[in-house]
């Protein structure tokens, strides 16, 4: 009998023993992912479901959102004030504070607060998931995707994007702000300005960037909220690693979709 | 529908990672039959439980439930045979969003066609009443699962379980971490059910006297009372029992039989 020869073996590790846990946890996120999106043409559709997580994740995160916006675009108009004023280009303040928050900073900013809001709504599953309730659940006829993951990623899809353009809006606000204060900017010198620098290439990057993350934050959370386990101590294992890894990955998506938007321009 | 399979496994093996949660399980049960099934914590019994319900798919062997191979079922396929089996989960299971009436009645409307609720729609409410009746909690109906205690839940979870009559039940622990007057007034709850509609069941238990009951005692309809149960014909009860170790059956028989097992193990079950 020969021995078992592996095809990747350095000093005696078998490297894709290694990597077979992190192929099989992807490999189970893209066979949840699927049956997520696919349920969505599916009956039945938990439409009070997909309602009240609207009003979880987006009316209830509208405060903070709206609170974060104003001050980002303050903070950025506060920066931006000292560097434009060194060139004489104060009447650029619109065309900045737009492009920035509407491109990256806008759904970035949001995003990372619905996904460590979100943490709620893992725990909640996570809990579901230690007392059987995921089980009942299934035992009793209803697919827990359906039930829990499609609403939640439809909500979040949904509300998201809206958050990030009252985000938007209100972080220009936070630059006028500045640009008034500081530099007695007129208000129309400055709105005119901040739209006119948007292109249609920025709205859509603007927009789908907030969209492609809500995906992320949804089928992440979800995703380790159903495979926790361990009891209490799991809940808070599944919570943390979720916001980590929807963060984590909030930040690489961003990087590849303004590469391929810069590159459209 | 006495004689009838209800549920048979074939040579069953279950994996998780490395470790072995079932190893080569093979049984049938008949219609109108009890199981109880003994075994330490980590033996596989709960694992048995849910391969018999779809939860878990085993690594290798057949599964058949009323008749019907579902080894390789899907989930909606699952849905359907499911609809015939009740659950009551070891730690109750009961949605902590929905009051116990909505817990309860969950069975009811969930598997239902339109057709069937449109058919029901005052019915629901008359058959939550009545299964919480049957566990004395009829007075819960409003309550969250989060303000009964642990044995009130477990109730329930048996509430919930019967609503549809189901012809298979399957009780996981029910006993499990309550205190013993409890767990024998949910023991009494599972020997009503049983004696009443005479459905099958597979009770899991670590404790001896769960056992001991289910397999001595029945419940006498015309006084309400637990009785030790006879010699005669109709006192006839069809309890066996199966004891698992390291995710095997190490030993299925009656009680007379477990009790005259050499198997220090097995024998540790039969006292």
């Amino acid at each position: 009998m020969h021995p078992h020869v592996s095809i990747v073996n350095v000093g005696g590790i078998d490297l894709l023993d290694i990597l077979k846990p992190s192929v099989q946890t992807f490999q189970d996120f893209i066979i949840m992912s699927g049956r997520a999106v696919r349920n969505i043409f599916r009956s039945p559709h938990y439409t009070d479901d997909i309602l009240l997580q609207m009003d979880i994740i987006g009316v209830g995160s509208l405060p903070i959102v709206l609170f974060i916006g104003l001050f980002s675009g303050l903070v950025m108009g506060l920066q931006l004030s000292r560097t434009l004023a060194t060139y004489g280009a104060q009447a650029q303040m619109g065309q900045l504070v737009s492009a920035v928050l509407v491109r990256e900073l806008g759904p970035v900013l949001v995003s990372l607060l619905v996904a460590g809001r979100n943490a709620s709504g893992i725990a909640s599953i996570g809990s579901m998931k230690v007392t059987e309730q995921i089980d009942a659940m299934r035992a009793l006829g209803t697919d827990p995707i359906q039930k829990l993951v499609t609403p939640r990623l439809i909500a979040t899809a949904v509300t998201l994007p809206l958050l990030t353009i009252l985000a938007d809006f209100v972080g220009l606000l936070g630059g006028y702000l500045i640009a008034k204060y500081r530099f007695d900017l007129q208000f129309s010198l400055y709105w005119t300005s901040a739209w006119q620098v948007l292109e249609y290439n920025d709205v859509v990057q603007g927009l789908v960037k907030p969209f492609a993350f809500a995906i992320i934050i949804a089928l992440v959370g979800c995703f380790y909220g159903m495979r926790t386990s361990g009891g209490t101590e799991g809940v808070g294992r599944s919570t943390t690693k979720a916001v980590v890894v929807s963060s984590i990955w909030i930040f690489v998506v961003t990087f590849f979709i303004g590469e391929i938007f810069v590159n459209l321009s | 529908m006495n004689g009838a399979s209800v549920l048979r496994f074939e040579n069953v093996c279950v994996k998780f990672g490395d470790a072995i949660a079932l190893d080569g399980v093979s049984f049938e049960m008949q219609a109108g039959e009890t199981r109880i099934v003994y075994g330490v914590a980590g033996s596989g019994k709960t694992t048995l439980l849910k391969v018999a319900l779809g939860l878990v798919c085993p690594d290798s062997g057949r599964v058949f439930v009323f008749g019907e191979e579902v080894t390789h079922l899907d989930e909606n396929g699952w849905f359907k045979i499911r609809a015939k089996m009740g659950i009551l989960f070891q730690e109750g299971g009961l949605f902590d969003s929905m009051t116990i009436a909505e817990n309860v009645a969950y069975p009811l409307v969930n598997r239902q066609t339109t057709q069937q609720r449109a058919a029901q729609n005052g019915h629901v409410e008359e058959r939550v009443r009545e299964a919480l009746r049957f566990v004395e909690l009829e007075g819960t109906l409003d309550k969250f699962p989060s303000e009964l205690s642990g044995g009130m839940r477990r109730r329930v979870g048996i509430a919930r379980a019967i609503v549809t009559e189901p012809p298979l039940l399957l009780y996981d622990s029910p006993t499990a971490g309550l205190d013993p007057i409890t767990a024998n007034t949910i023991v009494h709850l599972i020997l009503k059910e049983r004696d009443l509609r005479h459905a099958t069941s597979i009770t899991v238990t670590h404790r001896f006297q769960d056992g001991h009951l289910l397999a001595n005692f029945r419940y006498n309809p015309s006084n309400g009372r637990i009785e030790l149960v006879g010699h005669d014909p109709g006192d006839h009860v069809t309890t066996k029992f199966f004891v698992m170790h390291e995710g095997r059956l190490v030993f299925e028989g009656t009680q007379s039989e477990l009790s005259a097992s050499r198997d220090p193990y097995v024998h540790k079950f039969a006292r």
